[in-house]
């Protein structure tokens, strides 16, 4: 493997590689995500954002009281958000636990969402502590199952005390696994990372190991995903395209719950890393609670007035 | 001493236990009797009801699951709250209204006691409008009156604080929550006693007050799916129609009342029928 030519799979190289890295300016990321964040999208635009969001959308439920009846409910509305309007997209993926792979797969085709993708998050979730032959059989395990997605966490800890190689050398053996029947996103929980340089540096890394997506958080740690974090994302996957002419993805998730939020995150996008990024194959957002403000907003624009919970579903 | 600078009040509105400005940015001038500027209160928009709302939603089962006895207190402590500033209440009505200081006396007093009288029905209410009925098999049949939810109410331009005590306390003391849209031209007893919420063990979320102007606001709270009645007491007759409409559309409860009474609280509550086997 070549790494993009950027690293030799060597520990060295990979620390040479990181330390080459540019930092980031920690004001500035706060002060630009809070001015992008004052924009104001209304109208035809704010129609486009809610379709785009809600295409964008990977509805989640990563809960321990996960039911097949739970996951079948979340596997139908996600082809179909609203049942009252069929001109509302379908949602990007469906993710659930590695156990919930095959129910999500199975009933995605009975309900006709062929087109949308189950997402499994897999290497000891949501700590990744376990160990390499348990993470590998964990990933095999949701791959049999049918996933097309898989979303590993990386070992904070690793990270933390410096192993790189370590972590590199983990994203490397699922990425092989993965090969062309998966797409891989990589979560680091930018909220135990402490610092932004760390986001980037884990960013860069993840990449160069052959992530196709990276992604913030598990959404079982708080802070999540800010707009700073998220912004320092989309400059690194900006800044990757440049020296390797290679798009990866970026997907926030975890505290992202309403409209407003969402459409934050598109600006932020379009502003940083550009238009190119404003598809469902290279941004998506990890989300449950907010699939529902989204419809509520777009029936607000349709109708008129406002809408009320107690015409989307209970998740 | 002469030389302190003016320590004046900055009027916001009430929202989920806040007192946040409008988002619109936007206030109006309020008058008194004698034209004199006195403040610059918030012109709340749409969207400050929306944000109003859904605090309110999110409030609802909280407050209804309190027991009858521990809203009543709250209820009372809210008659507390507004005996011990008593002088600032009196000071606001005159100022705006220009009546004498005996009727403002009154129009407080009369305030205080109403909520205290609003208290005391939290626990007998559904005593007086709950039943046994009586059907042929074995078992109990139990009708029992339940809060609605979500209320909006057009609080009366006067008078202003009692006009509000009448609105707010019938609402709120059978486990609804609400939005309330103060009188237009004397908005600053409805602020001020926000304070008073604000201090008296009501959760966030349960009153939220908004001032501003009635044709802006009304439409909205009678097109809005998630407000399930609407209190119009405050409105002037020529826009009741549209309302009545606009509110019938989604199956809204749209009163208005002309006295105080416990039909008031009856007035935004629903009645639950339960059937419990009484055996052999």
């Amino acid at each position: 493997m070549n790494f993009y030519g950027l690293v030799d799979g060597t520990d060295a190289s990979l620390k040479h590689y990181l330390r080459e890295l540019s930092g980031v300016d920690q004001v500035g990321a706060d002060a630009r995500a809070a001015m992008l964040a004052t924009r104001s999208i209304k109208t035809t635009s704010k129609r486009w954002a809610i379709d785009t969001a809600i295409s964008m959308v990977d509805l989640t439920t990563l809960e321990g009281a996960d039911t097949v009846g739970k996951v079948q409910a979340l596997c139908t509305k996600a082809v179909r958000p609203d049942p009252t309007d069929s001109s509302v997209p379908s949602v990007g993926a469906v993710c659930v636990y590695n156990d919930m792979v095959a129910t999500a797969r199975k009933h995605l085709d009975l309900v006709g969402g062929q087109h949308v993708g189950v997402a499994a998050v897999s290497t000891a979730f949501p700590s990744g502590r376990a160990s390499m032959p348990v993470k590998i059989r964990d990933t095999q395990d949701a791959l049999d199952a049918g996933a097309s997605e898989i979303d590993m966490v990386i070992d904070r800890g690793a990270f933390l005390s410096g192993n790189y190689i370590d972590v590199f050398n983990e994203i490397v053996a699922i990425k092989a696994l993965c090969g062309e029947r998966a797409h891989l996103k990589v979560i680091f929980e930018t909220g135990e990372l402490v610092t932004y340089d760390n986001v980037r540096k884990a960013s860069f890394l993840a990449m160069a190991a052959g992530a196709d997506f990276i992604k913030t958080s598990t959404g079982k740690v708080v802070p999540a995903a800010t707009a700073p974090v998220v912004l320092v994302m989309l400059e690194a996957v900006r800044d990757f395209y440049s020296m390797t002419q290679r798009r990866i993805g970026v997907k926030p998730a975890g505290g992202i719950r309403n409209t407003k939020d969402a459409i934050k995150q598109l600006v932020l996008v379009n502003e940083t890393a550009g238009p190119e990024w404003l598809t469902p194959s290279l941004f998506r957002i990890g989300a449950s609670a907010l699939l529902n403000d989204l419809l509520m907003q777009r029936m607000k624009m349709d109708d008129g007035y406002y809408a009320s919970p107690a015409y989307v579903t209970i998740d | 001493m002469n030389n302190r600078i003016d320590v004046k009040k900055t009027y916001k509105l009430f929202i989920n236990g806040a007192f946040p400005r409008t988002e619109s940015g936007r206030t109006y001038e309020v008058k008194s009797a004698k034209g004199v500027f006195i403040a610059n209160p918030c012109l709340a928009s749409r969207k400050d009801l929306k944000d109003a709302v859904v605090a309110a939603r999110a409030a609802q089962p909280g407050w209804n699951k309190a027991t009858a006895y521990n809203k009543g207190q709250i209820l009372y402590r809210l008659a507390e709250m507004l005996e011990g500033r008593r002088a600032q209440f009196v000071d606001e009505i005159i100022t705006v209204t220009g009546v004498t200081k005996a009727k403002a006396e009154q129009e407080v007093s009369e305030s205080i006691d109403r909520l205290v009288w609003y208290a005391g029905w939290s626990d007998k209410i559904s005593s007086l409008s709950g039943a046994l009925n009586p059907v042929a098999g074995p078992y109990y049949n139990f009708t029992i009156p339940e809060s609605m939810g979500v209320i909006a109410a057009i609080a009366p331009e006067t008078p202003s604080l009692l006009g509000l005590i009448d609105t707010v306390a019938p609402i709120i003391v059978s486990g609804n929550t609400l939005v309330v849209l103060a009188s237009t031209k004397a908005p600053l007893s409805a602020m001020s006693f926000a304070e008073v919420i604000a201090t008296s063990d009501v959760p966030a979320g349960v009153i939220n007050i908004l001032t501003g102007k009635k044709d802006e606001i009304a439409p909205w709270m009678a097109s809005h799916m998630d407000i399930d009645g609407l209190d119009i007491t405050g409105l002037t007759t020529k826009n009741h129609a549209e309302i009545r409409i606009s509110g019938a559309e989604n199956l809204k409860r749209i009163f208005s009342f002309k006295s105080h009474d416990p039909g008031r609280i009856l007035a935004f509550m629903e009645a639950k029928t339960v059937w419990h086997p009484i055996g052999l």
